[in-house]
């Protein structure tokens, strides 16, 4: 049976139905309780909303065009395809809304210093950013394999003087970053807010990320029909940890026209042992504060995650995702490694455009469907991030040399 | 009358505090790991904490995570910890065990499997440190039905509000993580700890447990003058690490090096006295 709304959670523990909730050290609960608190006292004060409108337009540059992508579309020969461009937002990707909105709460909350964990480092470069801008210390923890893929942004967040913590602990990336984050978080609870990249975490950070994302779908709503007078058919994002999918993806979950899929990194082929698709093939657990699906073998351990693109790279995904998933509402689907290089070399040649290998994994299904949909289908396709940072791993993988 | 409750009321009529000790299950493998569980209670643990390897110990600093990961490596999972366990009871009926860890190797287990597996094998009580108040019914519920106790956490950042929602549901003893922070850093002064423990004791009757931090004898003695136990971890799971040789496997001395150190500290527990009007 459908519901009447997919837009009204979490409930007040955080659950989406069986998955979200609180799942941290007894350490960090009161904490965990403040910023909820914090968050649900700035949501009703018009004053937040009105400085984070002012940063949206003039430090971030929103809204972000949606574009139509008329030589790709041509180039497939089928649906008609658009992309919302967060790529052109200050600092090259979406994480910055969720960066600005939690710095903004970080002030309120009268902390003084922020931390973030980040993957392909686009998160971390946003944390760093909005700490300089407002003043506050910095440190953003990294998978040492991650500094190595990820160089240009380890050496633009020290510019921007933030310190990288690199983390040997684990598999050195995503999910050991974000271990070493929590670890900080609780030896520091009395002057550091923790700023999560992703619709993951304790309750409140998939709603409160979620919200700051959500400014995706919403501009996308109003272009789209100020563009073509009418909703489009689908809706495509890549998905890792789910911030920039549940961004575009919330506003239009009542829009029962509107498709949705969500494209998981299928690294080597979801069939391997080497892939980041946590809705393909993992199952419920518990990690980083949340229960949601995670690759995990059968005795509950984690199970490193493997994926072309840093930012996709974590074995686990937002808890809302699950929900929306085992509602049948949004789509998980996959694109391997081989998948979104090509799609991003394509999109390099057709369009002009570097996307992230992240949002090359979106763009991959839309290379896979778009040629039998008819030219009436309408697809947006959320282009997360610009790929600059992704040049060097991209060409190791093609082979050349830079 | 449960282990634990029979363990502090012994110790209570001896006027002295609990020892308890912490050690990963299976580090550095499962033999060694049993040889060193097994001499735990004649080298001066009152009570045992055991650990439950994780991948992902977000709430432990780096000795435990090596730990943990030296016991993956081993081959270690929940089978064989609760396989320890069933394997010390078999020599020891007294000595409660408390195994410790994260819920998703738990969860993943099957929550009713594992309490029903772990009440048979002789576990008294549970602490998963990521399962707070508000999350912890599924597995409380059921696991107290099973005769194990699940062991609540306060933490310097408890207030008296917050520490109502703690002690509501629990049993067994109150763990006070004496620092904010994780495991094997920063320690307490013993003013701070007494502060904490009578603030806990005027909300419960239940003892009060205090870990995090504690590395010597002298520091287990002050905690347990002002505390019912005192819990030592990281320093007996770094004397663990020191006895291994290049490649990770254990030495020959290692297991009674552990022993050792633990009885050190033990006599630090012992020879301490309990303030008056404490515990």
């Amino acid at each position: 049976m459908a519901l009447n709304s997919y837009r009204t959670g979490p409930d007040e523990k955080g659950h989406f139905g069986k998955y979200g909730g609180r799942y941290v050290s007894e350490t960090l609960m009161p904490l965990v309780h403040d910023v909820e608190r914090a968050y649900r006292e700035a949501l009703a004060d018009p004053d937040f909303q009105k400085e984070l409108d002012y940063l949206n337009r003039v430090y971030i540059g929103r809204p972000s065009p949606l574009y139509y992508a008329e030589r790709l579309t041509e180039h497939l020969g089928g649906a008609k395809i658009y992309f919302k461009r967060e790529e052109l937002n200050h600092t090259g990707a979406h994480k910055i809304n969720h960066a600005i909105g939690q710095v903004l709460l970080a002030k309120r909350m009268g902390k003084t210093r922020v931390i973030a964990e980040t993957g392909a480092g686009q998160h971390g470069v946003a944390t760093a950013t909005v700490a300089a801008r407002f003043g506050l210390k910095c440190t953003v923890f990294m998978g040492a394999v991650d500094i190595e893929r990820q160089k240009p942004n380890v050496f633009r967040m020290k510019l921007l003087g933030a310190e990288v913590q690199p983390v040997t602990s684990g598999s050195a990336t995503l999910k050991d970053a974000m271990n070493d984050a929590l670890r900080d978080w609780v030896t520091n609870v009395h002057d550091t807010f923790y700023i999560i990249g992703t619709v993951a975490g304790p309750h409140p950070y998939p709603m409160m990320v979620r919200d700051f994302q959500s400014i995706i779908g919403r501009e996308t709503r109003e272009q789209i029909m100020e563009a073509e007078g009418r909703l489009p058919d689908s809706l495509v994002a890549c998905v890792g940890g789910g911030s920039n999918a549940m961004g575009l993806f919330h506003p239009f979950l009542d829009d029962a026209d509107v498709a949705m899929y969500a494209v998981e990194a299928a690294g080597h082929g979801v069939d391997t042992d080497k892939h980041a698709a946590s809705i393909t093939g993992g199952r419920a657990g518990v990690l980083h504060g949340n229960r949601t699906y995670l690759l995990q073998d059968e005795d509950g351990q984690i199970i490193e995650a493997h994926s072309i693109s840093a930012g996709l790279d974590y074995p686990g995904i937002g808890p809302e995702h699950v929900w929306l998933h085992e509602q049948g509402r949004v789509n998980y689907v996959s694109a391997t490694d081989d998948e979104a290089l090509e799609a991003f070399q394509l999109c390099c040649r057709t369009e002009g455009i570097i996307p992230a290998l992240e949002s090359s994994h979106g763009l991959a299904h839309i290379i896979r469907t778009a040629p039998s949909l008819p030219k009436d289908h309408i697809v947006v396709l959320n282009l997360s991030g610009r790929g600059d940072k992704d040049i060097f791993t991209v060409a190791a993988a093609l082979g050349q040399e830079i | 009358m449960s282990r634990l409750e029979a363990t502090f009321a012994a110790l209570k009529a001896e006027g002295r505090s609990a020892f308890v000790t912490f050690i990963t299950a299976g580090d550095p493998d499962h033999a060694s790991s049993l040889e060193i569980l097994k001499g735990l209670p004649d080298a001066g643990a009152d009570i045992i904490e055991l650990g439950m390897p994780f991948t992902d110990p977000a709430a432990d600093g780096p000795a435990i995570d090596l730990a943990a990961h030296r016991a993956l490596h081993a081959g270690a999972n929940m089978k064989q910890t609760l396989s320890m366990v069933r394997d010390f009871r078999a020599g020891n009926a007294g000595t409660p065990i408390v195994l410790m860890g994260y819920f998703n190797p738990v969860y993943a287990y099957g929550i009713d499997r594992f309490v029903t597996d772990a009440a048979d094998a002789g576990v008294d009580g549970l602490i998963i440190v990521d399962l707070p108040p508000e999350e912890d019914e599924e597995l409380r519920l059921p696991a107290n039905k099973a005769g194990i106790d699940v062991i609540r956490l306060a933490t310097p950042t408890s207030d008296d509000a917050r520490l109502t929602t703690i002690l509501d549901g629990a049993s067994g003893f109150v763990y006070y993580v004496a620092v904010a922070g994780v495991t094997g850093g920063k320690s307490a002064t013993t003013e701070d700890i007494k502060a904490a423990v009578d603030r806990i004791k005027a909300q419960t009757d239940l003892p009060v447990a205090v870990g995090f931090g504690i590395r010597t004898p002298e520091q287990a003695g002050s905690v347990a003058s002002v505390a019912d136990a005192a819990v030592v971890g990281s320093a007996i799971v770094q004397t663990i690490a020191s006895g291994l040789d290049e490649s990770g496997k254990a030495t020959a001395g290692m297991v009674k090096d552990v022993l050792d150190f633990t009885r050190h500290l033990a006599e630090g527990v012992r020879t301490a006295k309990q303030e008056k009007g404490c515990c």
